[in-house]
């Protein structure tokens, strides 16, 4: 059976240009960086280069390139580190309530430490209103944590206009870039960033490599204590052949930037226009102006069947994707993304992304649209809640929301 | 994470539908933990002549669904109200362990259903 990978904002596979410059650092150059031997030499030379590689990506100098194990030890470590060199200065952060967990949760343990936390609502489309950002700083506020571009429904947040904000009144600003990066341009300098965290695995790196930008000057408690690398910044000997690899996709992303955007983008189109043409009652989860929404990603709920039997479905026609219902998070509430939007509980339960990839092909989409509505059909009309005078109930009270 | 079982019953769920002159209906779960079952049933003398489900829910609630009609066929109503949700989930050999809870309701909605029975039908 032909495989159909639609989840590439979860994982995309390594490219075999990445694993190509990658495996001559698990054979003969085994060396560990900070030796002064040949065997160090040989390496170190390839971390610095893989540094520039992903400075370039974002408009960074390879100075400001700190490289961690994945998005969330960045996270973790922009967070966390900004609050404890910070402490004199104040103990507010700002934070939006559809962050990754990554972000999310590091900002409730803060929370639950005495760090005063603000999460800002969005609108029933995901958006922010960045009134709301500016009337939530106080003298005490050192730092705004908001995301590039969202993991469940692409959009794409006013990452500029954040950092304008930020400079006028001289805050620090983080930003979860994870899904952005090798999707959209991503400038530091233009974006006034601070801090910037990106994953390898997302953009066809391998998993247990990522890296973090900080903005020269930039003052930051240490995160993992231990030896010197990284200019003090992260403990730990590199991972060397995943820092390697994350280089060379840092490399290829920039590259090929425009041509990617343009293809994925024409595919993901094309899969919105013949879900919505083909499927009744559906929603959209997410902006309807795509050009606000990242390129690769569509989330549709589909009224009155749940995520996880659509997903397993899909599965059996070889098609991955993933959902946002309870059952596949693990909890019993579906995403908080979708509780923060609003979205009526049972439209959260049956949210389902598509994520395309640059290994995506027209034929992969034909055959989601040939497979998907029948699908769709068959677990309605299993469905109570289908065809019985129900209809979505209204959501004046919101239970989907993660009580923020 | 499914055993062959669940998934069979996932695929090809038996007895999907309503029945038009049940005289027994029953309904557990809410949509805010994702699992809705309904259960109409066809009660001649006691025994359970006809069982058909709905449910909105995710793989192991499909499949849990499916799996109460067949054991409920035929059975009496008392021993059809000995049926239990762990009962179910071995006839499927197992359900993964956070769907013990939050989808395993069906012999729930089954008894439900018979009460609904008793209420119309003493």
């Amino acid at each position: 059976m032909h495989r159909i990978y639609l989840d590439y904002n979860a994982t995309s596979p390594v490219r075999p240009e990445v694993l190509e410059v990658m495996l001559p650092f698990y054979k003969e150059q085994f060396g560990n960086p900070s030796s002064v031997h040949w065997a160090g030499r040989q390496v170190s030379g390839a971390l610095e280069k893989a540094r520039e590689q992903v400075a370039a990506l974002i408009n960074a100098s390879p100075a400001e390139i700190v490289f961690v194990s994945c998005g969330s030890e960045g996270d973790n470590m922009a967070i966390k580190g900004t609050l404890a060199a910070l402490k004199e200065k104040g103990n507010h952060v700002i934070t939006t309530a559809v962050e990754h967990p990554a972000v999310l949760e590091t900002c409730e343990a803060l929370a639950k430490e005495g760090y005063d936390v603000t999460f800002l609502p969005v609108d029933k489309d995901g958006q922010l209103n960045l009134a709301d950002l500016e009337k939530a700083i106080t003298d005490k506020t050192v730092l705004i944590s908001v995301m590039w571009a969202n993991n469940e429904t692409g959009n794409i947040y006013p990452i500029e206009e954040i950092g304008k904000i930020a400079k006028k009144y001289n805050i620090r600003f983080h930003t979860d870039a994870v899904q952005a990066v090798g999707k959209i341009p991503v400038d530091v300098q233009k974006a006034n960033v601070d801090l910037l965290v990106i994953s390898g695995h997302k953009i066809g790196a391998p998993k247990g490599v990522g890296a973090i930008y900080i903005r020269r000057g930039t003052r930051m408690a240490t995160f993992l204590h231990g030896g010197h690398q990284e200019r003090n910044r992260r403990a730990g000997t590199q991972n060397v052949a995943g820092i390697v690899g994350l280089g060379k996709a840092c490399e290829i992303a920039g590259a090929e930037l425009d041509d990617y955007y343009k293809r994925v983008r024409l595919l993901r189109d094309r899969l919105e226009d013949g879900i919505f043409s083909q499927v009744p009652d559906i929603k959209l989860n997410g902006t309807p102006d795509r050009d606000q929404r990242l390129p690769n990603t569509l989330n549709v709920s589909f009224a009155y069947i749940e995520g996880e039997s659509l997903l397993l479905n899909l599965d059996m026609f070889g098609i991955a994707a993933s959902s946002g219902s309870a059952c596949t998070s693990g909890s019993l509430e579906p995403s908080h993304v979708m509780g923060a939007m609003c979205v009526e509980v049972t439209l959260a339960h049956s949210s389902t992304r598509f994520s395309l990839g640059p290994e995506t092909t027209a034929e992969d989409i034909d055959k989601v649209l040939e497979v998907l509505p029948a699908t769709v059909q068959r677990l309605r009309d299993m469905s109570p809640l289908y065809n019985c005078g129900r209809t979505a109930e209204g959501c004046e009270t919101c239970e989907t929301v993660r009580r923020i | 994470m499914y055993t062959d079982k669940v998934m069979d019953h996932f695929t090809n769920p038996r007895n999907v539908g309503e029945i038009e002159d049940a005289n027994g209906v029953g309904e557990v779960g809410n949509a805010s933990c994702g699992d809705i079952m309904k259960i109409f049933l066809k009660v001649e003398d006691n025994i359970i002549k006809d069982v058909k489900f709905k449910t909105f829910g995710c793989g192991a609630a499909i499949a849990t669904s499916s799996m109460v009609t067949e054991m409920a066929i035929g059975k009496t109503i008392d021993e059809a109200l000995a049926l239990s949700n762990q009962a179910v989930a071995e006839a499927l050999d197992g359900l993964p362990a956070q769907k013990m809870h939050c989808s395993n309701l069906a012999a729930d909605a089954l008894h439900e259903a018979i009460k609904n029975y008793r209420e119309h039908n003493s």
